[in-house]
C-alpha cells in the first residue's frame, strides 16, 4: 500500500513522473487561467462598491493564496528532508522557493495597485501587508542561505531549517485580519458558511486559483527535474535519462 | 461589456491592466527560468558524464 509513497523518495522515479506530468499540468493551467481571465475581466459584473477595480483580485488573490501554499509545501518538504534525510524532499523545497517568492512579489505588487484607488495609498504598514512582505524576505533568505554554503548538503539543511522556522509566519498572514485591526478586508471566499461573493465573480476566481495551482505544479516539475539532475549527476540512471 | 468599456475598466484601467500585465510577466518568467534551469542542469550532467567517461579511458 505504501509502495507509491516510498517511490517518491527515488530520484529516477520522481524525475520520470515530473517529466510525464509537466505538459498535462501546463496545458490544464493554460485552460483554467484563460477561462478565469476571460470570465473575470470580461463577464463578471463590476463590484457595487469597488467598481471594475475589484477585477485585480483575479490575479491578486490566487497569487496571495499560492504564496502561502507554496511556502507550506516548501516547509513540509524541508521538515521531511530533515527528519527522514530524503534528498528528493530537499529538491522539492529548493525548486519551490523561487516560484513562491515570485508569486509573493506578484501578490504584493497587485495588492499595492489595488490599494491606491481603494485606500488612497500604495502601501500601509498593515498586519496583512507587513506579514506578506516578511514572507517575501523569508523566501529570499531561504534561497540565499541554500547558496551560501560551499557544501550543497549543508546549504540544503540550513535552508530547510529556516523554511521550517519561517512557517510560523503562514498562520500569522492568514489570521492577521482576524487578530488585529486591519485595513485589509477579511475572508470572502475561504470562510465558514456561505462565501460573501456572488457566484458570477466566484467561479472565475476559483478557476484562477486552480490554474495557479496547476501552473505551480508544472513549473515545480520542470525545476524539480533540474534539481534532481544537479544532485544526481554522478548516478548511472542520469546517463540513460540524458540520452533519452 | 462593450470593447471600449472593457479596456476602460470603469476608469480603473491604469490599475487593472498593469496588474494583469505584471501577472503575465511573472508567470512567463517562471516558465522561462524553469526551462532554462533544466536545460543548464542537462548540460552540466552531460559534461559530468563525458568527463567520467574520459577519465575511465
Amino acid at each position: 500500500m505504501w509502495t507509491w509513497f516510498y517511490k517518491l523518495a527515488s530520484p529516477p522515479y520522481v524525475y520520470g513522473v515530473a517529466a510525464a506530468l509537466m505538459p498535462w499540468l501546463l496545458g490544464l493551467a493554460a485552460v483554467t487561467i484563460g477561462y478565469g481571465l476571460i470570465a473575470g475581466l470580461g463577464f463578471a459584473p463590476p463590484d457595487y462598491q469597488q467598481g471594475d477595480a475589484f477585477r485585480i483580485i483575479y490575479v491578486h488573490v490566487p497569487s496571495a493564496w499560492m504564496s502561502e501554499f507554496v511556502y507550506t509545501t516548501m516547509a513540509v518538504a524541508g521538515a521531511i528532508a530533515l527528519i527522514w534525510r530524503i534528498k528528493v524532499a530537499h529538491a522539492v523545497a529548493a525548486a519551490s522557493a523561487p516560484i513562491g517568492a515570485s508569486l509573493t512579489l506578484l501578490a504584493l505588487v497587485t495588492g499595492s495597485m489595488w490599494g491606491k484607488p481603494m485606500w488612497g495609498t500604495y502601501w500601509a504598514w498593515d498586519p496583512r501587508l507587513t506579514s506578506e512582505l516578511i514572507l517575501l524576505f523569508v523566501y529570499v533568505g531561504v534561497m540565499s542561505l541554500r547558496s551560501a554554503f560551499e557544501d550543497p548538503a549543508r546549504g540544503d539543511r540550513a535552508a530547510a531549517l529556516l523554511a521550517v522556522v519561517g512557517a510560523v509566519n503562514v498562520p500569522i498572514i492568514h489570521y492577521s485580519v482576524v487578530w488585529w485591526n486591519s485595513l485589509h478586508q477579511g475572508a470572502t471566499v475561504a470562510k465558514l458558511g456561505k462565501p460573501s461573493i456572488a457566484g458570477s465573480m466566484l467561479w472565475p476566481l476559483l478557476s484562477m486559483f486552480v490554474g495557479f495551482m496547476l501552473f505551480y505544479g508544472a513549473v515545480l516539475c520542470l525545476r524539480l527535474q533540474g534539481e534532481v539532475l544537479n544532485r544526481e549527476r554522478q548516478s548511472a540512471w542520469v546517463r540513460e535519462a540524458i540520452k533519452s | 461589456m462593450s470593447s471600449g468599456g472593457f479596456w476602460y475598466m470603469g476608469g480603473y484601467a491604469r490599475y487593472v491592466w498593469p496588474c494583469i500585465g505584471f501577472a503575465c510577466v511573472v508567470l512567463a518568467w517562471n516558465l522561462w527560468s524553469a526551462r532554462r534551469y533544466l536545460a543548464a542542469a542537462k548540460i552540466r550532467a552531460a559534461r559530468a558524464i563525458a568527463m567520467a567517461a574520459s577519465e575511465a579511458r
